[in-house]
This record gives structure tokens, C-alpha cells and sequence, in this order.
């Protein structure tokens, strides 16, 4: 048990790091710029994209100057 | 133009991998015992050539390309968001910076305390380096294959991986001591960026949004999220304190 639990730390930390909004925030920015550029038109999707990771880098670091992550 | 673009993301983020898995070894070889440590060094490297080359070959062969696209550019996004996190914060002072110096002192100071060496096989020594090496070079194994698999050219990534490690590991063997000198926390700031460009500009194919000129966006894109990043830098640097009021004057003229 010890073992899985520790090859499950080693991926949870390799692949969503020590801030897990940052991973939320980019999954969330792609379903809604998949949507956008799938349902209106690519240029939107391209617009939602950008301003999705910026978003997530934005709050990621926000919180971290506040001490909260 | 993005062949070159992949060599050089590939070389800089291997490099500084390597930096970082040449301190632990060094301090492992050098405070206990270099046959046991490049053993582990060696299983460590036969362990990640396997995954790359039976993982790396799978996801091309089998994967659609869209699907591998958003999952690999995702992974990426993820990546190079956090490097750029912590590269941000270092460069505006909030995090102390990454120090192999300091990593160098402690590896060794932990490898002291780990009892005498023998004439045998150090497995302290062994199982250090191979998994200081493994972590390190998971990382290196990662973006070659999700790199070299976007780009269709995983020999490519793979030939700019291999030559990083022998810049890094000729370097540290001339010195025989942890490269310091390599402007890492820099590096480190330039490679999140461009895990972070990569990232959405494959994801974005990959769901189907449209960047304008194809190829031609991603240095467009690189050079806006330094930009960026250079105003983030800026805004969460501290502000100084403002200075204390002089106390009132007492006695009035």
C-alpha cells in the first residue's frame, strides 16, 4: 500500500505540482475555449483560450503573494 | 521554424534537469562512493530510455493526433505554468532562488550522516543517485516525448536531450562540482515560458481554435508571455515601506 500510495504522490506532484488551481484553471480554459471556437468561431476559442491561462497564472500568483499558496 | 523551436526548448529544459541531477551525484560520489553512485546513475538512465522509447512510440502510433494534441499540450500548460509560477515569484524576490550550492551542502552533509562507506556496494550511495537521476530525468523524459511527439520528431527532441547531458555532465566533470555558474533560476524563468507557449499553441490545435499564421504564432506568443511575465515580475515585487513621519515639532519657532 505504501508503494502505490507513493507512486501516486510521485505523479500527483510530477503532473499537477504543488498548486492544484493552476491544472483546474487549465483544464476549465480549454473546455471553454473548445466550446467557443467549436460552437462560435476559432478566433473566439483563440481569445478564450489566452485569457484562461492568463486568468490561472494571474490567481496562482495572487494567492501566492498572499501567502496562500 | 518549429523544428528549431523544439531543439531549443528541448536542450535548455534538459539542461537545467541535468544541472540539478549532476549536484545530487556529485555529492553522492563525492562524500561516499562514485562505483555505487554511477550504478545507480546507470539504472536510473536504462530505467527512462525504456519509458521513452516504449511510451514515446506508443502515443505516436496509437494516439490520434487532436487527441494528442490537447492531453500533451494540457500536460505542458500545466508544466510550464508552474515554472513560470515560481520563476515569477523568485525573480520579484518573493522566493529564495534556487541554489545548487546550498542543494550541493546538504546532499553531502545527509550522505555523512548515512554511516560509514564499505568496500562492497553502497546502497546509500546507489539508491541516491538512481533516484535523484530518475526524478530529474522524468522531467527531461516528459517533454521529450511530449515535445518530440507533437512535432512528429522524438529523435530530434531525443538528440537535443543527449547533448544537453554532455554539455552538463562534461562541464561537471571538468569542474567536479555543481555548476553554479549556469544562470539556472534564469533558464528556468525562459523554459516555463516556452513549455507554457508550446502548451497552448498545441492545445489550442488540438481543440480547434485558429492561431493566426500557424507556425508563425509562436514566437508571437512567446514574446507576449515575456511581456507578460515581466509585468507580473513587477507587480508582486514588494513595495518598500514607506518611511515613518517625522514627529511633530514640538517647540514652534
Amino acid at each position: 500500500m505504501t508503494y502505490i500510495k507513493a507512486i501516486y504522490a510521485f505523479w500527483y506532484d510530477f503532473i499537477i505540482g504543488d498548486d492544484w488551481r493552476i491544472a483546474a484553471g487549465v483544464v476549465i480554459s480549454l473546455l471553454v475555449a473548445a466550446a467557443a471556437a467549436n460552437a462560435v468561431n476559432r478566433s473566439l476559442g483563440t481569445a478564450a483560450l489566452l485569457a484562461g491561462v492568463l486568468l490561472t497564472i494571474g490567481y496562482a500568483l495572487s494567492r501566492s503573494v498572499r501567502g496562500k499558496g | 521554424m518549429s523544428q528549431g523551436f523544439l531543439f531549443v526548448s528541448v536542450l535548455l529544459a534538459s539542461m537545467v534537469e541535468f544541472v540539478e541531477a549532476l549536484t545530487i551525484v556529485l555529492a553522492v560520489g563525492i562524500t561516499r562512493q562514485w562505483r555505487s553512485t554511477l550504478l545507480g546513475v546507470g539504472a536510473a538512465t536504462l530505467g527512462l530510455a525504456a519509458f521513452v522509447g516504449v511510451f514515446g512510440t506508443a502515443v505516436v502510433a496509437f494516439v490520434p493526433l487532436d487527441a494528442l494534441r490537447v492531453v500533451v499540450g494540457g500536460f505542458l500548460l500545466v508544466f510550464g505554468l508552474q515554472w513560470v509560477r515560481k520563476a515569477v515569484l523568485r525573480a520579484a524576490g518573493r522566493k529564495s532562488l534556487h541554489d545548487e550550492e546550498a542543494i550541493f551542502a546538504r546532499e553531502r552533509e545527509e550522505a555523512l550522516r548515512a554511516g560509514k562507506v564499505g568496500p562492497g556496494m553502497d546502497w546509500y550511495a546507489f539508491t541516491v543517485a538512481c533516484k535523484g537521476v530518475f526524478l530529474e530525468g522524468a522531467e527531461v523524459a516528459f517533454i521529450v516525448v511530449t515535445f518530440g511527439s507533437n512535432a512528429k520528431n522524438i529523435p530530434l527532441a531525443v538528440l537535443a536531450a543527449l547533448l544537453a547531458g554532455v554539455i552538463i555532465v562534461g562541464a561537471g566533470a571538468l569542474v567536479h562540482r555543481p555548476l553554479s555558474a549556469v544562470p539556472e533560476n534564469t533558464m528556468k524563468f525562459g523554459v516555463g515560458l516556452m513549455l507554457t507557449t508550446f502548451g497552448a499553441f498545441w492545445a489550442g490545435e488540438g481543440i480547434g481554435v485558429r492561431w493566426p499564421g500557424d507556425d508563425l504564432s509562436i514566437p508571437v506568443l512567446l514574446a507576449a508571455f515575456v511581456v507578460l511575465a515581466w509585468l507580473a515580475v513587477m507587480a508582486v515585487r514588494p513595495r518598500p515601506a514607506p518611511a515613518p513621519s517625522a514627529p511633530a515639532s514640538r517647540a514652534q519657532a
